[in-house]
């Protein structure tokens, strides 16, 4: 066998990993945002949630191929854990997350077992099912939660004791904003390990998986567990910057927004959730104040024309802008590719 | 010699339909094997019962003395029986290095590495290369699986198979619908199998059949109706009158 084969295999593997230009651009664009749009904090900061929000279920339908429309269950569940340990116990907000995230991957855990068998049909029912439960019990257990009147009176010490939340919202943002790039960080490395590769098989076949050796069943718990904990700190961080978590936190809404986020940037590839994420709000935020009544009909209206244009097209008419990045790039980073789409 | 894998008295029934009718089946270490029969005989269901894609309404099966009637086929897989499918099974999104390093990931035990970047470990990535140069994909290998001629495909299916290094191979129609001038590479292929592998081979394609196997077993409407070394078996009349001209003697 000649050497070249192990050195272009290797390379191949590698180069699913590289970073491409184009991302260098949009986490700078992020950086640049904290310091240019000082005055768009508080929607920043709404973004980064969505966006974060969206990545955890991109994590399991663009990579494991598991649709969720009951997602909110975790973000709810991660933001009143957050919430209510803020109100009683310890009110500094990197243990809140951390705490939130936690309690989101185990309740993602024992629910996970709900979602491993049936089609995609039973997957919807099932997930919107738990959230609708979830809802329930906070609505219910009003003692604790405040129940429809919401969990009131968190009041968030300064992050780490050193950075207090400030009315403009410039600490939320560059908190959120952290937080969104870390777990990105985190996801991305996972999507590219072996695991990762392994969850793009079960979503392509699970059963030539199971027949090379793979337990579809542990992995699909393991994603689903991680993506859970995602939701449970993007949950966390909106209860922590709002000062508050109310039932809507569960509706069915939010969890269809978010698969209406990833519509819009695309699964598969991380970004989606994050761009999508930014359109969205942008979208909403400019529709509302241009009809404040009716701007869900225009909504509505352009995701219908996004499904029936299709987003590979669109993604098309941005291709030489991509490809002229990625070229320009090319001469700082040996070897570059276009950023897959779906 | 030692058995490997034994099927005893195993039945799979469809409602009303056997498909699988009390088959006992001994296959021996390096064996090669190959299970021929007319369309509808049951040979994929045997194979499915094998692998444990399905499960049987009774009967044992036995790998290397150990029973995995209950197991579930990732856990065959685990314990050394791989097989290809008569309907291509890939991954149509990945690439033939991404779909090999799957298989060899979990291999290696490595398949539930979460934290390590692929294509930074040099046995693994040696083992990869080794399966696409043995089965001349190095040309596409960068290409989607779906995007690939119908003849890279097939190699693929098996050469997903070998990456699980198993001790039994099952291998379903193997050169199903490959066109004539692709057919070579899937042949030796097949003949190039290691050979203290031992593989059991469903085929419809005679002569591939005769020059491969050392033994012939004959299924008809999901019950064993012959089995024998390949000249018996061309002899036998009972299989003739089955077949009836399907070209037995190749």
């Amino acid at each position: 066998m000649s050497n070249l084969l192990p050195t272009s295999v290797s390379q191949q593997l590698a180069d699913r990993a590289r970073w491409r230009p184009l991302e260098f651009v949009f986490w700078l664009a992020a950086l640049a945002s904290v310091f240019l749009l000082p005055d768009r904090h508080l929607i920043l900061t709404e973004i980064a949630i969505l966006a974060l929000f969206a990545l955890s279920l991109d994590l399991i339908l663009g990579y494991a191929g598991v649709i969720s429309l009951g997602h909110a269950a975790y973000f709810g569940f991660g933001a009143y854990v957050a919430g209510l340990l803020a109100k009683y116990w310890i009110a500094e907000p990197v243990v809140g997350l951390i705490v939130g995230g936690l309690a989101a991957i185990v309740l993602g855990f024992v629910t996970s077992f709900l979602v491993l068998r049936g089609s995609d049909l039973t997957r919807i029912m099932v997930t919107l099912g738990v959230s609708l439960i979830l809802r329930e019990i906070a609505n219910q257990a009003a003692w604790l939660t405040g129940g429809a009147d919401g969990l009131q009176g968190i009041t968030m010490g300064p992050i780490l004791g050193l950075f207090e939340f400030d009315i403009a919202g410039h600490v939320s943002y560059a908190y959120s904003l952290i937080i969104l790039f870390i777990l990105f960080l985190f996801a991305r490395r996972v999507v590219q390990s072996p695991f990762g590769l392994s969850l793009l098989s079960l979503k392509g076949n699970p059963l030539r998986s199971s027949a090379i050796g793979i337990n579809v069943n542990w992995r699909l718990i393991a994603i689903y567990s991680v993506a859970a904990g995602f939701a449970g700190v993007a949950g966390a961080l909106l209860a922590q910057t709002q000062s508050f978590a109310s039932l809507d936190l569960f509706s069915f809404d939010r969890s269809a927004d978010i698969l209406l986020v990833l519509i819009i940037g695309g699964t598969g590839y991380l970004y989606g959730g994050m761009i999508g994420a930014i359109i969205f709000k942008l979208m909403q935020d400019w529709l509302a104040n241009l009809t404040p009544q009716y701007w869900e009909f225009w909504i509505g209206l352009v995701l219908v024309l996004i499904v029936l244009i299709g987003r590979e097209r669109m993604f098309a008419l941005t291709a030489p802008i991509r490809n002229w990045i990625d070229r320009s790039g090319t001469r700082l980073w040996p070897r570059t590719g276009v950023p897959a789409g779906e | 010699m030692t058995t490997v894998l034994e099927a005893i008295n195993l039945e799979k029934r469809f409602g009303g339909i056997i498909a699988t009718d009390n088959v006992c089946l001994k296959v021996e270490k390096g064996a090669r094997l190959a299970l021929i029969g007319p369309n509808g005989a049951g040979k994929t269901t045997l194979v499915n019962l094998l692998t444990g894609v399905l499960r049987p309404t009774s009967g044992k099966i036995f790998l290397e003395g150990r029973d995995i009637s209950g197991l579930e086929p990732y856990k065959r897989v685990r314990l050394g029986m791989a097989r290809t499918f008569q309907i291509n099974q890939l991954f149509g999104d990945l690439t033939p290095v991404e779909t090999i390093g799957l298989a060899v990931c979990e291999r290696m035990g490595r398949g539930t590495d979460w934290w390590r970047l692929l294509g930074t470990e040099k046995t693994l990535v040696g083992r990869i290369a080794e399966l696409i140069e043995q089965f001349h994909l190095a040309d596409v290998m960068k290409d989607r699986t779906v995007a690939l001629p119908y003849g890279k495909q097939r190699l693929l299916e098996i050469a997903l198979a070998i990456a699980c290094r198993p001790r039994v191979l099952l291998l379903d129609e193997p050169a199903a619908g490959v066109p004539e001038d692709e057919r070579h590479d899937i042949l030796a292929a097949v003949a190039a199998l290691p050979k203290d592998v031992t593989v059991l081979l469903i085929e419809h394609d005679m002569d591939l059949v005769f020059s491969f196997a050392d033994r012939i077993a004959v299924l008809v409407n999901g019950a064993l109706f012959a089995d024998g070394p390949p000249s018996e078996i061309a002899n036998n009349p009972r299989v003739k009158s089955v077949y009836l001209g399907e070209g037995l003697d190749g």
